[in-house]
């Protein structure tokens, strides 16, 4: 009657290792990541783009060396694309295709199932700074040595930040809703909220916003540890209650379908 | 002495879950003893998928109680959920990762997995390992979310929709699949619209309808109906039937419901079948592919459920 042999589906359950489950799970949404053309795109062709062009054409007056001036801008920019809008539009469109509700449906705890994706997120957030970094000083760029530790601080409460805010609309909403908002927010955040120009050349109640917003704040933050060598704490003060607040209204909200 | 009742490997007691003012599930009962096979039959609506979802633990109920294996699908979700294998409706994975990388996750996920070179070998998947999730076609995606429900070596299977989607010879190889588990002591609850898959794998029918069961029984249980049955045969159409129902038996009918094709319901017994013949010779016709059938489930299910389209 039947072509399997007996004992073929005979039960042995048990959960996997914990860490081999998490590694797994963040090592595919990693490579899924890497492997999405408009992921790359988003994350490491305009990036680049902006890193090379701005500092070798001069059409938007910069302060000079050039690259000192572009590259904290254009790492604080390769940490929201990756960590909010790429993470939002992936995680809308996981939902859609119940790759959440598959996941919890296993032996994965749940909340590694926004973990695995912050250690993903983070793996990306690596090969950009590599990737940036070495391009950036290829073009000259010289970092204050005293604001390269401080700026590992501020780029992870970054990625906690953005990651909380990407987890926030990406599990909340339909995947086409997301990825127009993900989109329209970033698009608002690179001209207006202190990525692109400085918070303090934004008009007046532009500025005083811009600065508490996990854009400005990050940029602002790496430019001057970058630059100086001090640690901006008020900068990372934001930054690390964008992630709180994110953060708790996300586990609320988010969603598996 | 007795022996306790064998732990259920699903109880569900009065289980009532509304989504607004729509009550999807209205006072639902059912079980499924260990390593048998269960089929929750209903039309579209009648709330199949949200009881296989509170019994997975993806919705609360808002009344009732629901174990599986003894356990809380939400309370103790932890150490239930190694336990169970799940095979979504529609299935479930990242649109981009491949079919062996998909499977590859969720066994890494389990203690014991089964070989998943093997799994997709026995499924047809193995020439689209490596061809993404949403390139698939929806009887492979299909096969793929039932390989992810039995690569842990679960003790309970939940099984929405199994063979939407499916060719026969996919079907056949997911009932050959149900059957395995079955043997191999694994519980299987699944839904389905076919009466088919019902009738030929499962042990104990439930049929649901606006949340609740409207019958239950094992598939001889639900067609038999005591006495009831079906005589049909055709001759020349237009026969008029008026003498045919004055010699039959109390409590049988007969009609012509198309032309040249005749019914008779009620207590067919041997006696009721030489009336049938006699009235024949004596309107001198024949009668052909005379048969006597029980009731189908596809019968029972309309029955009971109506015959009107549902959204």
């Amino acid at each position: 009657m039947t072509n399997f042999s007996p004992g073929t589906f005979a039960p042995a359950p048990g959960r996997g290792r914990l860490s081999r489950m998490l590694i797994a799970q963040a090592r595919i949404e990693f490579v899924l990541t890497l492997r999405n053309g408009e992921q790359v795109l988003l994350t490491l062709l305009i990036p680049l783009g902006i890193l090379i062009g701005f500092t070798l054409l001069n059409v938007v007056p910069v302060p000079s060396p050039r690259v000192d001036n572009i590259t904290p801008r254009v790492l604080a920019l390769a940490v929201m694309s990756t960590a909010f809008t790429g993470q939002a539009i992936a995680l809308g469109f996981d939902r859609r295709y119940g790759v959440l509700k598959r996941l919890a449906a296993t032996a994965l705890p749940r909340w590694s199932l926004v973990a695995g994706r912050m250690l993903a997120v983070l793996g990306v957030v690596v090969v950009q700074l590599v990737v940036l970094g070495s391009v950036a000083a290829g073009l000259g760029w010289h970092p204050h040595p005293a604001g390269l530790a401080p700026a590992a601080s501020l780029i992870l409460a970054g990625t906690a930040a953005f990651g909380a805010l990407g987890v926030l609309l990406g599990g909340a909403l339909r995947a086409e809703v997301v990825l127009a908002v993900a989109n329209m927010v970033w698009l608002l955040l690179v001209v207006a909220g202190g990525i692109v120009l400085s918070v303090h050349a934004l008009p007046r109640p532009l500025s005083t916003i811009a600065a508490v917003l996990p854009s400005g704040a990050l940029a602002e933050g790496l430019h001057t540890t970058l630059a100086q060598g001090v640690t901006p704490w008020g900068a990372l003060g934001v930054l690390l209650a964008w992630a709180a607040g994110a953060g708790l209204l996300a586990a609320r909200t988010l969603r598996l379908s | 002495m007795t022996l306790p009742a064998p732990l259920a490997a699903v109880e569900v007691r009065g289980l009532v879950r509304s989504f607004g003012t729509v009550r999807a599930v209205d006072g639902l009962d059912l079980r499924v003893p260990p390593a048998t096979v269960l089929a929750l039959l209903g039309p579209n609506g009648a709330g199949k998928t949200t009881t296989v979802e509170v019994c997975e633990g993806f919705l609360r109920p808002d009344t009732g109680v629901v174990r599986v294996l003894g356990l809380d699908p939400i309370a103790d979700s932890a150490a239930l959920r190694p336990r169970v294998g799940v095979m979504p409706q529609g299935g479930g994975a990242y649109p981009g990762v491949r079919a062996a990388e998909m499977l590859s996750l969720v066994a890494v996920c389990a203690a014991r997995p089964l070989d998943v070179g093997w799994l997709l070998d026995v499924l047809g998947l193995t020439g689209v390992a490596r061809v993404p999730y949403k390139r698939l076609s929806g009887g492979q995606q299909q096969r793929l979310a039932l390989a992810c429900a039995l690569v842990g070596r679960p003790e309970v299977v939940f099984l929405d929709e199994p063979t939407a989607g499916m060719d026969p010879q996919a079907r056949r190889l997911v009932w050959d699949i149900v059957s395995r588990l079955r043997a191999d002591g694994v519980s299987v609850l699944f839904t389905t619209h076919l009466m088919e898959e019902a009738e030929a794998l499962a042990d104990q029918v439930v049929i649901i309808d606006h949340g609740r069961v409207v019958a239950q029984g094992s598939p001889a249980e639900l067609t038999s109906d005591g006495t009831q049955r079906q005589l049909r045969f055709g001759a020349r159409a237009g026969l008029d039937l008026g003498a045919l129902c004055t010699a039959l038996p109390a409590g049988c009918q007969a009609s012509e419901p198309r032309p040249g094709g005749y019914l008779v319901e009620g207590a067919i017994d041997p006696q009721v079948v030489a009336t049938v013949t006699a009235w024949c010779a004596q309107q001198g016709v024949f009668a052909e592919d005379l048969r006597v059938s029980r009731r189908s489930l596809e019968d029972v299910f309309l029955e009971l459920t109506g015959r009107e389209l549902r959204p």
